[in-house]
């Protein structure tokens, strides 16, 4: 790989981190595990400057639950970190089935959930599951901390609401406030391949009753699409079969996909609401998925 | 007494790859490993447009670049008169435009910096100035009038067709299709496709000014036809030329054609008088160099209602991108398309075949086939099924009727090829054994109530390999036979060298095999070089599966000749005449007192040390091999599927390959093959093809787009085997090289359309993406591959 002339930075604390980027008058880039960056710079899409690598900054790798039930994920926490961890299917359940189909299993070891919010792919996988978790993104500048939800965050394809010199430090989920369900569906050509749609599906349930939803859809859009006209529908009700098929139908109206290679439009609309009729399914109580 | 042939390596042994102990532990030696002293570095300006004529380059910018040695354009090659190369299908192409750009990464221009990463910024400063012409995409859009010339530079080319051709009986085929009950009809793509081995291209010219030598480290399969070509076309002494093929990182037909990137290199380093290196990345290789297929093909089948297959009709109409520089050796325009329909008794058949340009890149190579019998076979088998489904028969059956019979041979085939061996419906019943045929059959049914689609799908081919023999093929005038140099040093150990290139294929470890099989020296007894022209006897390279059946016989062929030196000087040793001396796997007998005898070690001793009177000391020698004929392997593939009918995503349930290519030298290795091949053919079924935008904008110029399935997608497979000895190899052997390649393909795209019978679509064109068959099953229509890709 032959990517432009740059300088490296390799800060051990955030400050310093900070720092670097504010002096860099916006020519700066972070590194975290590298697997959007880099190729971007092997095809000289990207050519920072100065490529700040957060790698060597204690304290960042970490994915854990708050005693209130906030969930965080540090900005190096890796792909791989999740996949592995047993007990996150049980805390949360949406994003233990997002894990695994992230990439490929070489891509997952470097790669990072942040950063992956952060790059804003419209077809990065991590972002409708947060979106549909209503989760945020926490920043860090030269005055302090912020928090950003990440349904406003990404303000375009590759684009987020990130200042120069801020660095996404963590991603937060908030508590739940019923007994977590939910699923991940992505359709791909291959292991490592970027979704030609997925599907985020996060519920809380108070016994039968879905009493928050979320829905984020991958890769049918400019950027991530949440589709709460979607979640709302489900919100109140049991997970009967037509309510099903009024979330599905919804979820398929709000995508906004187009058609490639990867299929026609109508399909991928078709995918959407195949997925969410699926996933939902799969979460009914057994009574209702023998009927 | 008896030496154990498996023990010594010998045939039917699978012995452990010989190469293999280097390259897993990293000590392979590829061009890329090798660095000369002062070496410098040759990065590609390529075109971003598929069509456009070039109004100005200004290279002023990337001269000024501190570490910049060299900036070459099209114009000042043309001074040199190198703007232009002959292809090896008598065409010419463009090593750095000067006129137009033709195809999206075309190269316009190449800078020789001190190291890459200068090279390469030195050509993001090279300002071209174009303007966009109309982009030619697919042979419908070649050949409608009206259509922009894209070879304007040819003299008498007033449009974009390269070739008509036709091969066949017209006039007895039209008569079959008179008399035919059924006619089967059948049109398709098979798409264009890269090779794409993991190590692109490159070359290290190194010419010395104080020697006039000039060495170059290239990624060839066929170092021998490179040298001719550079002492042809540079007119550079031949002598003086040494072409050196290192370890190869696979080559898959890619690294047959000569490449301007290698012609750029090779007069930069003249110019300049030092090493120059070029490495080629991926995209420019993806994008850039010799592809294979992207052909439409659409036919009939005369039929009796019993099934009798009477005739066949096929026409072909295939993009060669803006250069005709398909690399194939035979006679025959559209190369062995006309292989096509072997296995099967038919009486007569016809082909067109029209050839057009398009803004595409050139450079068609067989791709793990002999010329164009991937398509043929794919055709063959997809029209087969198509027939068998027309007249309401199982479709094992239906070949199982038209097979052509083990007593029935050599047999005349309906284009003209001559096929000499074979036990077609063995195979076929040991596939159908395997795969649990009837068993399926029924539970497909089963599966059917409940909304499961369940498909099977068979090919059964014989496909021709080993190009080639000296009458129909040749390359650039020069015949298509190999050759084997062997020495037995004293101490019975030898070397052999062959003008093959081995690139994966395990040359070092079977041609080893053969001389053990000969000569009863153990196999690891023989080291095995090739690839440096100064060293290795002439060959014309390795590819279209010919290793084995040329190069291989004349490994046989040479050491059948230090054998029969040898018995002269066993004869001599053991104080008797010849003719009272018998043979046994590495030892001369007597004949009448079997005890008494010498090895072949003692001998090639003898051969330095004690040799009759009036003989020429030493034991070594060379062979020169010419086929008498193609080689015919068969195989019989059986794939199984099932189709998810909600999103068209389809999973293989079971593959079953049943290969006969005659005699294994080293059964792992053939395995090793035949499971590569059927990634291959899984990989063209399902994901893997290179596709243009409208604007010639290639998709697939990346591993991104351009999908390789991994360890993950790729189905397992059942192999089992078959022998029949090929009756004209000295040791029975067929090629394999690219069977499941050539033959796999078209029994998961039947199993898929099998699945969907019923549903009134005839065809959906490779790569069954999911969306493909998603909308194939909900518009009850066939659905169309070809470029451009569709947009909004
Ligand atoms: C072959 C391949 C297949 C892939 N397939 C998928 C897939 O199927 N689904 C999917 O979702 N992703 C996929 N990816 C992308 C992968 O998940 C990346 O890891 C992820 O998108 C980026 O994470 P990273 O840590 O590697 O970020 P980097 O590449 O290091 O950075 C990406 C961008 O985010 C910025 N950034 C990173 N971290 C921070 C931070 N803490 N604060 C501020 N800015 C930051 C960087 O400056 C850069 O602009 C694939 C990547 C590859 C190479």
């Amino acid at each position: 790989m032959y990517p432009s002339r740059f300088s490296y930075e390799a800060p051990t604390t955030v400050k310093e981190a900070i720092a670097l980027l504010s002096k860099a008058n916006g020519e700066a880039k972070v590194l975290a595990g590298g697997q959007s960056l880099v190729p971007m710079m092997k095809l000289r899409f990207a050519a920072p400057q100065i490529l700040v690598d957060i790698n060597n900054i204690p304290g960042l790798a970490f994915h854990s639950a708050d005693p209130d039930g906030t969930y965080r994920i540090g900005a190096l926490c890796r792909h791989v970190d999740l996949e592995k961890d047993v007990e996150l299917a049980a805390q949360q359940p949406t994003m233990a089935a997002a894990a695994p189909v992230i990439a490929d299993p070489i891509v997952r070891t470097r790669g990072t959930v942040v950063g992956s919010l952060c790059h804003a792919d419209p077809q990065g996988d991590w972002a409708s599951v947060m979106s549909a978790l209503g989760g945020s993104i926490v920043a860090e500048g030269p005055n302090g901390r912020r928090t950003i939800p990440c349904s406003d965050f990404v303000n375009g394809p590759f684009q987020n609401l990130l200042e120069p010199e801020e660095l996404a430090v963590e991603a937060t989920v908030p508590p739940p406030v019923g007994t977590r369900a939910g699923g991940y569906l992505k359709l791909e050509r291959r292991i490592g391949d970027f979704a030609t749609a997925g599907v985020a599906v996060s519920l809380e349930l108070s016994g039968e009753q879905v009493v928050r939803a979320g829905i984020g859809l991958t890769g049918v859009g400019p950027s991530t699409i949440c589709a709460d006209a979607a979640a709302e529908t489900l919100v109140g009700q049991a997970l009967d079969q037509s309510t099903i098929e009024r979330a599905a139908q919804l979820a398929s109206d709000v995508s906004q996909p187009r058609s490639d290679h990867r299929g026609s439009e109508a399909y991928k609309r078709h995918i959407v609401a195949t997925f969410v009729t699926r996933i939902l399914s799969n979460l009914q109580p057994a009574t209702e998925q023998a009927t | 007494m008896t030496i154990d042939e498996v023990k010594i390596g010998g045939l039917g042994a699978s012995r452990p790859r010989v190469e293999d102990n280097r390259f897993i532990r990293g000590k392979g030696n590829y061009v890329d490993d090798i660095a000369l002293p002062g070496m410098l570095h040759m990065e590609l300006l390529r075109s971003p447009l598929a069509h456009a004529r070039i109004k100005s380059i200004d290279v002023t910018a990337a001269w000024a670049i501190p570490g910049v040695r060299l900036v070459l354009t099209g114009e000042m090659m043309a001074s040199r008169n190198l703007a232009w190369m002959p292809t090896l299908s008598y065409d010419t192409q463009a090593v750095l435009a000067t006129d137009k750009v033709r195809f999206q990464g075309q190269e316009i221009a190449c800078v020789v910096a001190d190291d890459p990463y200068i090279a390469k910024d030195a050509c993001e400063a090279i300002i071209v100035d174009y303007e966009p012409l109309p982009v030619i995409v697919n042979p419908t859009q070649a050949m409608t009038a009206g259509a922009p010339v894209i070879r304007d530079d040819k003299e008498n080319q007033h449009d974009n067709l390269i070739f008509d051709w036709e091969v066949g009986d017209k006039d007895g085929t039209d008569a079959a299709f008179s008399a035919a009950d059924v006619v089967s009809e059948l049109e398709l793509h098979y798409p264009r496709s890269h090779p794409s081995p993991i190590e692109t291209c490159g070359s290290i010219a190194d010419f010395d000014r104080s020697t006039s030598k000039l060495t170059v480290y290239m990624t060839t399969q066929a170092p021998h036809i490179i040298r001719a070509a550079v002492a042809m076309v540079a007119e550079l002494p031949e002598h003086m030329i040494r072409i050196i093929s290192p370890d190869l990182g696979g080559g898959f037909g890619n690294k047959v054609p000569v490449y301007p990137g290698y012609v750029v290199s090779i007069l930069a380093s003249i110019l300049l008088e030092r090493p120059v290196k070029w490495i080629e990345d991926k995209t420019g290789n993806l994008i850039s160099t010799g592809f294979g297929r992207d052909v439409y093909l659409r036919g009939q089948m005369a039929l009796r209602k019993d099934g009798k297959i009477l005739g066949v009709r096929m026409h072909t109409d295939s993009d060669h991108g803006a250069f005709f520089s398909d690399a194939q050796p035979s006679k025959f325009k559209i190369g062995l398309m006309h292989s096509a329909f072997a296995c099967y008794d038919i009486p007569t058949a016809h082909l067109t075949a029209q050839g057009v340009y398009t803004n595409k890149a050139p450079g068609g190579v067989a791709y793990r086939c002999s010329f164009r019998v991937t398509e043929a076979m794919f055709f063959q088998e997809r029209m087969v099924q198509a027939a068998a489904d027309d007249l309401g028969l199982d479709q094992a059956e239906f070949r199982r009727l038209n097979f052509v019979q083990d007593d029935d041979f050599p047999h005349r085939t309906p284009f003209g090829f001559l096929t000499d061996s074979g036990q077609y419906g063995k195979c076929l019943d040991i596939g159908l054994e395997a795969v649990g045929y009837k068993k399926f059959l029924e539970q497909k049914e089963e599966a059917k109530k409940n909304g499961r689609l369940l498909g099977i799908g068979i090919s059964t081919m014989t496909e021709p390999l080993g190009a080639g023999n000296s009458r129909e093929y040749d390359i650039l005038g020069i015949k298509m036979f190999d050759s084997a140099e062997l020495r037995v040093h004293m101490t019975g150990k030898a070397i052999l060298r062959t003008g093959a290139k081995s690139q994966g294929q395990g040359h070092e470890t079977t041609w080893a095999q053969i001389v053990a099989h000969e000569l009863g020296i153990p196999a690891d007894d023989v080291v095995v070089e090739e690839g440096d022209t100064d060293t290795a006897p002439f060959g014309m390279g390795t590819y279209a599966s010919r290793s084995t059946p040329v190069a291989g016989a004349a490994v046989s062929m040479v050491s059948r000749k230090i054998r029969a030196k040898a018995r002269k000087i066993a004869a001599h040793l053991l104080e008797v005449s010849e003719e009272d001396i018998d043979w046994e796997l590495g030892r001369f007998y007597l004949r009448s007192s079997p005890d008494r005898g010498v090895t072949i070690q003692e001998c090639a001793m003898a051969a330095y040390s004690n040799v009759p009177d009036g003989m020429e000391p030493g034991l070594e020698n060379n062979a020169y091999y010419d086929p008498p004929n193609l080689t015919w392997p068969f195989a019989c593939y059986i794939a199984t599927v099932e189709v998810d009918p909600l999103t068209g995503v389809w999973d293989v349930l079971n593959m079953v390959a049943v290969d006969d290519c005659g005699v294994r030298i080293n059964p792992m290795i053939v395995e090793g093959q035949i499971m590569g091949g059927l990634t291959e053919a899984y990989a063209m079924a399902s994901m893997q093809f290179i596709t243009f935008d409208d604007e010639g904008n290639c998709v697939g110029s990346n591993y991104m787009d351009y999908l390789l399935p991994t360890a993950w997608e790729t189905p397992g497979f059942e192999l089992h085997e078959v022998v029949t000895p090929c009756p004209h190899h000295p040791i029975g052997a067929k090629g394999i090289g690219e069977c499941a390649t050539v033959g796999g393909p078209a029994a998961f795209v039947n199993a898929v359309m099998d699945a969907l019978k019923g549903s009134g679509v005839r065809n959906v064109d490779m790569p069954l993406l999911p969306d493909r068959v998603y909308e194939a099953l909900t518009t009850s229509r066939d659905v169309s591959g070809a470029p451009p890709i569709r947009t909004s």
